[in-house]
């Protein structure tokens, strides 16, 4: 056999066995790296309306706070999560209003307002933001998020866009 | 370049020799009967990585397993492959590994100096059946339920210390979460545990004595 351009059996098994082994190898592979990373590629819950109080209640420079729940499926469990915020009235148009989302843009505690310093304290890391949202003191890297997309129905509650994700 | 990094591993590592001695180890003229033994190791190394693999959404408890699982087979991307592979790769392996068992037996290989990785191999077989029974129960569907029900019963049904042996393996006097949960402990920690130490032991004593070769008619 040496010399010759042959493929010798034992070089023969060794190939096959690498290829074949190879094959196996990306056959179950690639299907276990989707399998891993699925839940990472889904869509989060659905866009929704959510009425967050009545106009009427909320005073004028006065921050109004808010909390709502969402409910989504998880795997094999439904997980409701809560956001909330607060709502500034600036005067009696109900355009005029400022509705900042209470997650701290630091690392997502949530923000309370205090009269006493007349800002939004949150209780993590010590950040403090002003009654616009605007940073005033600690490592939050800007300013509170704000719902900016808000409207008010018929019957005098002021309801903002949620976006899941 | 590749040549120099591989040549200063094998100083330390001795990659050659390892070669030599585990993949390229002389042989006896044998058959397909003789490579169940391989056949087992790969089954045994495909258990446990779907096994790891399941273990990312299943949840052993009364209140999610079954939806966890319904969850793989319907909700991630090839679940119903990973899990296909485990379940069908469970009845294989206990197939396989008695073959194996069957072959030693015929073929006498289990004489002088063998004996142990014979005892072993028993004890290997019996750790396999063990992980057969363990996983049944765990997707805790009726079928999982009733057949622990039976199993951890005919266990039970040992003179004296019957009662003790069944409450130890439900974790009380009825099936319950204190069972499944022992039970995922048992399938996942504990007996592949003690297979990975069995078969290290078991295959140290095949590449030590080599394999047997058939016997001849002056045997």
């Amino acid at each position: 056999m040496s010399g010759s351009n042959e493929l010798s059996r034992r070089d023969f098994i060794k190939v096959t066995t690498g290829i074949v082994g190879g094959l196996i190898g990306v056959a179950l592979g690639l299907p276990s790296v989707s399998y891993l990373i699925d839940p990472a590629l889904r869509e989060g819950g659905k866009d929704a309306w959510i009425s967050i109080g009545k106009f009427e209640d909320m005073q004028i420079d006065r921050p109004y706070p808010f909390s709502f729940t969402r409910v989504q499926v998880n795997g094999w469990e439904r997980t409701s999560s809560s956001f909330g915020g607060y709502a500034v009235r600036k005067s009696d148009d109900p355009k005029d209003l400022l509705i900042l989302n209470s997650r701290c843009t630091h690392l997502a505690c949530n923000v309370n307002w205090s009269d006493e310093s007349d800002a939004f304290l949150c209780p993590c890391h010590d950040a403090k933001f002003s009654k616009d949202g605007k940073v005033l003191d600690g490592p939050p890297p800007r300013p509170l998020d704000v719902y900016d997309e808000f409207r008010l129905s018929e019957d005098g509650q002021i309801e903002i866009f949620f976006k899941a994700g | 370049m590749w040549k120099k990094v591989y040549e200063w591993l094998d100083e330390r590592l001795g990659l050659n020799d390892m070669y030599t001695n585990l993949l390229d180890r002389p042989e006896p003229k044998g058959n397909w009967w003789n490579t169940l033994g391989s056949a087992s190791l790969f089954l045994f190394v495909l258990q446990g990585l779907t096994g790891i693999f399941l273990t990312v959404y299943y949840t052993p408890s009364p209140d999610h397993a079954y939806d966890s699982v319904q969850y793989i087979m319907e909700g991630v991307a090839f679940g119903w492959l990973i899990r296909g592979i485990h379940h069908w790769g469970a009845t294989l392996m206990v197939i396989v590994v008695f073959i194996h068992l069957l072959r030693v037996f015929i073929t006498a290989s289990f004489k002088f100096p063998r004996e142990l990785t014979w005892l072993i191999g028993i004890g290997l077989f019996l750790a396999t059946l063990g992980m057969g029974f363990t996983g049944y129960l765990l997707p805790w569907n009726q079928k999982a339920y009733w057949a622990t029900t039976v199993g951890t019963q005919i266990a039970g049904s040992v003179p004296f210390i019957g009662e003790f042996i069944l409450k130890a393996l439900r974790g009380g006097p009825d099936l319950s979460a204190l069972t499944l949960q022992r039970f995922f402990s048992a399938h996942i920690w504990i007996i592949p545990a003690v297979l990975a130490g069995l078969i290290g032991v078991h295959l140290f004593l095949i590449i030590k004595h080599g394999e047997s070769h058939f016997p001849t008619k002056e045997d």
